[in-house]
């Protein structure tokens, strides 16, 4: 977006190459994609972009190579520009490689009036990261600083996206609590129990059963 | 004297602080899919009316009267059916900065929601009704599908409804992260597969909407108050605040308050009641009290002295040169660092621009830089003159009104704070 301009490499992304993956949807992932699209009127499919881009994002290691967005580009019959378009757009779609745990970190007003400079100083002692956008060298933890999530009233508060999937609010945070989070994840590879909603049995990309 | 609380029976969302069952029996116990039937059974133009006499207004941000709203869309004629399907589009892309209250809605009473989408879509002549939630609402719209597929399962939803003949379905869409697509069009356009880039108008939705059909797009409050009134008499709403803000609504107060909190109000509550009753008070007491920011960061702020005289609803607002918004309440008390938390909420409108149209793109980009410096004591007392110029230049250029919302909260800060401002930049000079 505005950003553009500033930092073209960055913002970006990736190099316009296919890495040569071959990639093809699972059969659980192709039984989803029929239900998705009968949701819309079958001459309007371009509407199932977004959640097929999801989908993709979560079946191949919670980032959109430039395979996996051609893989959606061609499921839809769509040509690769109209997919690259939309995944550029949308903060939610990574197109570069991210930890596996993606910590994302509310820094907007209210969160910031409620202490979320603790909770970024936390997670940056104890995931040893400097600056909003890095991933660590193991691979577990990427930080970024993001805007307003929408949970104002149990502020300061942080999102947690899992590289398999899962999107998990924890929400009225102090550092004690960030700790123990990313203690958790660290360990157990999950925090679900300091999550804020418990999610229901559907999940909300496939609208299948629930996906951890 | 303060105005009684609400009870339960008073609510349209007696769940909102999540103590009850989420689910379909829990809904149904709280008087839930009640007279749905009869609802079904009723002339959509007479719940059309109704709602224009319920003086419901929008509220997701622009306070627009519902009823009216709802007119707008074609009705078959004896002699003139409809030629294109229309199209009811709940907008659950919440992402204004301090507003809280329909991810409680989603999670805690999403049934509300579903049953307000199957009131309206037979009302508008909708088969079909989207709901855009929000990309990051990952945890809630499992919820939200819960309940839709909850509801199929009860015959609320699907062919012939309850055997009226009435056939609904509703789906839910999930958004990808960018606030942008929480303006209508760019939300079609979201839905549609695009780039969220808001569209021009005229054509309005009601004319050319999602696919080029008729359209209405509403908040997902305002969907979810529609049974509630239509089933109870008219008194019932517009018993609560004063004539063209009735009913009740939902206030998220967070930010400096000893309990931040969501809660169902009725509107023209005066502001400090709101904060002293529901949230427990401005941390430090409402002396110690900086400003406050009544309805989400687009709305210019308040100045403790309006703060304590306003009312709650969508005129008195106006008139103090400010919005009820989505009734997102921020509060900063003296310990607050405030030109700080006003260029981060710059910072937000920078990162969210969509780029469509060049005195956003560029311009929000110019008023974040300008505030990053000016707070922090760089410059020159005559860039404030520059700054408020420049988002004169912005404001009302662009296509949609998001570099609006944008400037107004710098104009807001540069009205009732610029004296901060001057001392910053004063002390910046002596170092």
């Amino acid at each position: 977006m505005p950003t553009i301009r500033i930092n073209a490499q960055q913002s970006t992304g990736q190099t316009p190459h296919s890495l040569g993956l071959n990639l093809s949807w699972s059969k659980s992932a192709q039984s989803a994609i029929t239900s998705l699209l009968a949701r819309y009127p079958a001459e309007r499919s371009r509407s199932a972009l977004i959640p097929l881009l999801h989908l993709a994002q979560r079946e191949f290691g919670g980032w959109l190579s430039v395979d996996a967005m051609q893989l959606v580009a061609d499921t839809l019959g769509l040509p690769y520009i109209r997919v690259y378009e939309v995944a550029s757009f949308y903060t939610m779609f990574n197109l570069q490689p991210l930890g596996k745990h993606h910590i994302q970190v509310c820094t907007n007003c209210a969160c910031l009036i409620r202490g979320s400079d603790e909770i970024v100083k936390e997670v940056k002692a104890t995931t040893g990261l400097t600056s909003s956008g890095q991933t660590t060298a193991d691979g577990e933890f990427t930080f970024t600083e993001v805007e307003c999530l929408g949970a104002c009233v149990a502020a300061p508060m942080m999102q947690v996206t899992h590289s398999t999937g899962g999107i998990h609010y924890f929400t009225n945070l102090d550092a004690k609590k960030t700790r123990e989070i990313l203690k958790s994840l660290r360990e157990k590879g999950e925090a679900d129990k300091f999550a804020d909603t418990p999610p229901a049995e559907v999940d909300p990309i496939s609208h299948g059963k629930y996906a951890k | 004297m303060s105005l009684p609380r609400l009870q339960p029976q008073d609510m349209c969302f007696p769940n909102l602080a999540g103590a009850g069952d989420w689910g379909i029996k829990g809904y149904q116990k709280r008087g839930g899919y009640e007279g749905l039937k009869a609802l079904l059974q009723t002339a959509p133009k007479d719940h059309i009316e109704k709602l224009k006499q319920s003086s419901l207004r929008g509220r997701g941000g622009a306070g627009f009267p519902t009823g009216m709203k709802w007119s707008f869309m074609p009705q078959p004629a004896p002699d003139k059916p409809l030629t294109k399907p229309s199209y009811l589009v709940c907008n659950a892309d919440e992402g204004e900065p301090g507003t809280c209250k329909d991810r409680d809605i989603l999670r805690f009473d999403p049934h509300t929601l579903v049953e307000g989408m199957i009131v309206g879509c037979y009302c508008l002549n909708a088969k079909v009704g989207y709901i855009y939630v929000r990309g990051e609402y990952y945890d809630e719209s499992s919820r939200l599908n819960q309940a839709i597929q909850e509801a199929y399962k009860a015959g609320f939803l699907g062919k012939n409804i309850l055997g009226t003949g009435v056939d609904v379905d509703v789906h839910v869409h999930l958004g990808a992260g960018a606030y942008i697509c929480g303006e209508e069009t760019a939300l079609l356009e979201s839905l549609e597969g695009k780039k969220g880039q808001p569209r021009l108008k005229p054509p309005f939705p009601a004319g050319f909407g999602l696919y080029g059909c008729p359209t209405t797009i509403n908040n997902v409050e305002t969907i979810a108050q529609v049974p509630p009134i239509l089933k109870n008499p008219l008194e019932w709403f517009t018993r609560w605040g004063r004539p063209g803000n009735s009913g009740t609504k939902i206030f998220s107060i967070s930010g400096s308050v000893k309990n931040p909190i969501n809660v169902e109000a009725p509107m023209s509550i005066p502001l400090r009641e709101l904060i002293e009753e529901y949230a427990g008070g401005v941390t430090g007491g409402w002396s110690n009290l900086q400003a406050i920011i009544p309805g989400g960061s687009s709305t210019p702020m308040l100045n403790a002295e309006q703060s304590a005289r306003v009312l709650m609803d969508f005129d008195a607002l106006k008139a103090e040169g400010t919005g009820l918004g989505t009734a997102a309440i921020v509060v900063m008390n003296k310990q607050i660092d405030l030109l700080r938390v006003m260029t981060r909420i710059s910072h937000f409108y920078h990162h969210e621009s969509c780029g469509q149209c060049t005195p956003c793109r560029e311009g929000v980009g110019w008023v974040h830089r300008l505030m990053e410096r000016l707070s922090a004591g760089e410059g020159t007392p005559a860039e404030l003159d520059q700054l408020y110029a420049l988002t004169k230049k912005i404001e009302g250029r662009t296509i949609c009104a998001f570099a609006d919302g944008a400037m107004w909260p710098v104009q807001g800060t540069l009205k009732h704070f610029r004296n901060l401002l001057e001392s910053r930049l004063n002390k910046g000079e002596a170092a």
